[in-house]
């Protein structure tokens, strides 16, 4: 059993596949000689030097494009963007460059890279910094789109988006840098993309969700037992390809299910989850599907404000409540 | 005098290089108006000079990525225009399986690397072609084209940027051809000077005349070894000249005929070279003759078997998305 936080396990899964091979390199803002905005690239600099690991002025569109163009040779980039938010000034090499240029050359051109960095809200630094992007991204066809949340499934997963021939879209979480799992994994520890797991087995609601939301998911899950119902909880980790049997086959059991994420609601990643249950689970549902996301507002500053903002535990008990039509007024 | 320093077949390989580019574009601009090639088409005609001239500097595994206005220089480099053709026409014997179309030319066995339709991102794609040959210890160069109108997006001067303050091996190659779509430089651009451009990065740049291909070669060479020689990139601005609208739906209104008539008179760059190497006299006006009759059968026989190949089977609307 090793208990690592979720940087030094993404920190580590750089680390090996580097070692492994010489055609992977980091590059972005920080990420050299201050270690990484978030520390996550700690000692690769020292390890590696400055040819593999290298610091880009402010400059995202063009170091995306970059990037993108050693992907083209076959070189492995792994581009850090200090948050995903700053990737908004790359998004045309991400999506028409790297994600299409396979298609478009008749699968001539590959793009073997990887975007990663921290997603979605943090903690009181508002709305230009806080977007989760995960339905962005998951909406175009040629990326594939990972959002883990335990350490394991980071550097699994991690190392499986470096293998990876297409281009890969890693969503990280600035909140569970810090959060230590205990975990049982190898050195060489593998996670297969596009799968899902079943973080808590249940047979009254189906949770489903990722990142940051799956630790409120199962602190829900606590909270709803006391009241005996059983909530099973899944950590999608993938968001595309998404893992349609995982979700089909707990709503089945179930016959209800909520999703719970802190991106905007409309087209989010539980509206396409609320869709697919529609078009291919109709008949096992007891309840309609609940979509818990953020507030459709940016989001504030106010520390009061912020709560308000975006689904907490006690918001995914009371939606589970709900779909269970539990009277919550007893409550 | 430069044309001395070349021998009868160079001479004779540059002129139908750059016919074949011609005829291809005329060719392909009439199977536009039947219908035969759908969407945007940008033609290369009046730029051939540049293409052809560039590739004689260039050496085994040296790469080269450009926007849309792509048919002429994948030519240059050697690549199957009856494969380019078949693209146009989306057919499955086209170099992208008819899924790219005429903005989106690929080669990968010639390294080219495209055909990029979202104007300014092929700058920085190409400085990363060059990171690449950096980072492998490649001796290689990447020549990374791209218009005057291209040269105002931010993202150029991004790459710029990295591309001086890590040496990248890239010459960045401006084909000024006086008007961004519709419009004139004059009215986009706060210099006319585009080639000084890099010099706020330190990038040296030069300006060429792009109709005249013993210019191009001549002092395209000294930047091409300049930047071969491990000094960082260099930026050309060639002067050239569209003939044809921006696109086959531009009917080009902006500029006078009288404008366009005096390029295709004074300066256009296949009549001017034809004319150098006949006052020469290494070359005769029967070596001309065989070339236009070889051209013109072999455009033929390209749009024959552009034509006579099939579309894409319906299968491959889904192939290609991923790798597995």
């Amino acid at each position: 059993m090793v208990k690592k936080t979720v940087r030094q396990a993404l920190c580590e899964a750089m680390a090996e596949e580097m070692r492994a091979d010489n055609e992977v390199f980091v590059m972005g803002e920080e990420v050299a000689e201050y270690n990484g905005a978030y520390k996550v690239t700690q000692g690769l600099l020292d390890e590696f030097g400055e040819k593999r690991v290298i610091d880009t002025p402010i400059t995202e569109h063009g170091f995306a494009g970059i990037a993108v163009g050693a992907a083209f040779t076959g070189l492995k980039p792994i581009v850090e963007f200090m948050t995903f938010n700053f990737a908004m000034q790359a998004i045309d090499q991400i999506i028409n460059s790297a994600a299409k240029t396979n298609y478009m050359s008749g699968g001539q051109v590959r793009c073997p890279i990887v975007f990663r960095g921290p997603n979605g809200a943090a903690a009181r630094v508002a709305a230009q910094h806080s977007q989760c992007y995960a339905a962005w991204y998951s909406s175009i066809p040629g990326l594939k789109v990972i959002s883990p949340y335990s350490a394991a499934d980071s550097k699994g997963l991690l190392k499986a988006a470096i293998r990876d021939p297409n281009p890969t879209i890693f969503l990280e979480n600035e909140i569970t840098y810090g959060f230590d799992f205990d975990e049982d994994y190898d050195d060489d520890h593998l996670v297969e993309i596009g799968k899902a797991k079943i973080v808590r087995k249940g047979s009254d609601v189906t949770i489903v969700t990722f990142s940051l939301m799956v630790k409120y998911a199962l602190e829900a899950a606590e909270q709803l037992a006391k009241d005996g119902i059983e909530a099973e909880v899944i950590d999608l980790r993938t968001i595309r390809p998404i893992d349609k049997a995982t979700i089909i086959n707990s709503v089945k059991k179930t016959g209800r299910c909520i999703t719970a994420e802190e991106g905007f609601p409309f087209a989010s990643v539980g509206s396409e989850i609320s869709s697919i249950i529609m078009e291919e689970a109709f008949d096992y549902l007891d309840a309609p599907v609940k979509r818990l996301a953020s507030i459709d507002a940016p989001l504030p500053y106010a520390a009061n404000l912020e709560r308000l903002a975006l689904p907490k535990a006690n918001d995914i008990v009371k939606a589970a409540l709900e779909v269970c039509y539990k009277n919550k007024s007893k409550r | 005098m430069t044309i001395d320093k070349f021998s009868k077949e160079e001479l004779l390989n540059f002129y139908e290089k750059m016919l074949l580019i011609r005829r291809f574009e005329e060719k392909a601009g009439q199977l536009y108006g039947m219908g035969l090639i759908g969407g945007f088409c940008h033609l290369y005609i009046g730029q051939e000079a540049i293409a052809i001239g560039m590739k004689h500097n260039m050496v085994k595994d040296d790469k080269v990525i450009t926007t849309y206005r792509d048919h002429g220089h994948m030519i240059a480099v050697d690549s199957d225009p009856k494969a380019i053709m078949a693209e146009l026409l989306g057919r499955k014997d086209g170099c992208s399986k008819g899924k790219g179309g005429s903005m989106h030319l690929f080669d990968l066995e010639k390294h080219f690397y495209g055909g990029h339709g979202i104007v300014g991102a092929s700058v920085p794609i190409g400085a990363g072609l060059a990171f690449a040959d950096n980072y492998r210890g490649n001796k290689n160069v990447t020549l990374c084209y791209f218009g005057d109108g291209a040269a105002h997006q931010g993202q150029v001067y991004e790459s710029f940027n990295m591309a001086k303050l890590w040496n990248l091996p890239v010459l960045f190659i401006i084909e000024n051809n006086k008007y961004a779509m519709g419009t004139s430089q004059e009215r986009s651009s706060s210099t006319d000077k585009l080639y000084k451009r890099g010099e706020g990065f330190n990038i040296p740049g030069v300006k060429i005349d792009g109709m005249d291909i013993f210019e191009v070669i001549k002092e395209g060479k000294k930047a091409v070894d300049y930047v071969r020689s491990g000094k960082g990139p260099m930026l050309i601005e060639f002067e050239t000249y569209r003939y044809r609208g921006h696109s086959m739906s531009d009917p080009a209104t902006y500029r006078s005929k009288e404008e366009v008539n005096d390029v295709k008179t004074n300066k256009d760059p296949i009549i001017t070279f034809k004319e150098q190497i006949l006052a020469n006299k290494k070359v005769s006006e029967s070596d001309i003759k065989e070339i236009d009759n070889k051209i013109k059968t072999q455009v033929n026989e390209i749009v024959e078997f552009s034509k006579n190949s099939p579309e894409p089977c319906e299968s491959e609307l889904t192939t290609d998305i991923y790798n597995y």
